[in-house]
């Protein structure tokens, strides 16, 4: 259950960080707190949409979906369930993959790094390893 | 398998905690005190633009003209303005091969990328448009990290050379808001989307934004110009 909480508790954070880059992208706040120009250069490249749509939105989604499907996982009714585990990883996987995406975008395309997608990705990345680690912890499905 | 309900209390609390915080953090974000700004609604009326199309640079009989469409808080146009244009002014611009026009693209996100672009027009009315665009470009990283841009626009209005009574009236009548807002619509149309972008004979210019580049393509338009009968 620990996994699960944990999950639930990182998939919030990467709910904030990514309404907050999504507030910067519709104009809502300033600059960015970043440090240097790079989030900027992130976040205003015609690499920040994806097909057709904000990856900051993306990211609200994304983070709001895995937010939910790891609460529902803790009720106590779905507790000795495989699938809430299961779906979870399944999401975060996808999540993996975008972020993979999106790196090789600032390293190779942009050449530049922006701090809130490094924090990003290792929230995604927490939450892949903390479903997993769910997954292994939830009962098997009965034989047949 | 399932948590104690004093374990999932717990949790819930911490959950609680860091929405709380969340919010609160995001909430303050949202309610800081904008500075002073030129809007974007604006309805554009002819005498806005009035047969305004950018602010040129070089010579009516070069044969190769390129607009570019660009944010001044964004940092890739920055980057293009200090270290590329320089060379480019000197070796196409200053040599009567190229027509440069720039045209203001602010985009939504950035807080003073209106209120610079409206500093540079209240510059062109007294006929310092490029010295006051280039203050404002090598500044960037100041005024954009800043809590009131504009009261950097106007300290480097006053080191360019300006008449500050005519420039305050200028820019607290948000004289020229139609017109960079008609500049940023004609973008659009035009395919702009992401900043700086160029459109070279109406194209979107696909290529790499270094002054190499630059010349090489203003090189073969020149060519293609004189071949043509």
């Amino acid at each position: 259950m620990i996994y699960r909480m944990g999950a639930a508790l990182v998939s919030l954070l990467g709910l904030f960080l990514s309404a907050y880059l999504y507030l910067y992208k519709i104009g809502r706040i300033g600059a960015l707190a970043c440090g240097n120009g790079a989030c900027e250069t992130v976040q205003t490249s015609e690499w920040s949409r994806f097909a057709g749509v904000e990856v900051a939105l993306i990211g609200v989604v994304g983070y709001g979906l895995l937010f939910t499907v790891a609460l529902l996982a803790l009720q106590p009714a779905l507790a000795g369930s495989r699938w809430p585990a299961t779906m979870l990883t399944g999401l975060a996987a996808g999540g993996v993959l975008f972020t993979v995406y999106l790196t090789y975008v600032e390293l190779f395309v942009l050449r530049a790094i922006c701090r809130w997608c490094v924090g990003s990705a290792a929230i995604i990345l927490s939450i892949f390893m903390l479903a997993l680690l769910a997954q292994r912890r939830a009962p098997r499905q009965p034989a047949g | 398998m399932a948590a104690s309900p004093v374990g999932m209390k717990r949790f819930y609390a911490i959950l609680g905690a860091v929405a709380v915080v969340g919010i609160g953090l995001l909430g303050y974000q949202l309610s800081k005190p904008a500075t002073v700004s030129i809007p974007a609604n604006v309805i554009i009326q002819p005498s806005d633009t009035a047969g305004f199309r950018g602010y040129l640079k070089g010579a009516d009989s070069a044969p190769v003209e390129i607009t570019e469409y660009a944010d001044y808080q964004c940092p890739f146009c920055q980057t293009f303005a200090t270290l590329q244009m320089p060379t480019i002014d000197e070796r196409l611009i200053q040599t009567g091969r190229l027509r440069w026009r720039y045209r203001d693209f602010p985009l939504q996100q950035h807080q003073y990328a209106r209120v610079a672009a409206h500093s540079a027009a209240c510059a062109d009315e007294q006929g310092k448009f490029w010295l006051q665009h280039e203050r404002i470009y090598e500044g960037q990283s100041e005024w954009a990290a800043s809590r009131d841009g504009a009261d950097i626009f106007r300290r480097d209005a006053k080191e360019v050379g300006l008449d500050l009574a005519k420039y305050d009236a200028c820019m607290s009548a948000g004289r020229y808001a139609g017109r960079i807002q008609a500049s940023y619509d004609e973008g659009v149309r035009a395919g702009v989307s992401s900043t700086p972008t160029l459109l070279v004979g109406g194209r979107l210019y696909q290529g790499r934004f270094d002054s190499d580049a630059i010349t090489r393509l203003v090189d073969s338009l020149a060519q293609r110009a004189a071949s043509t009968p």
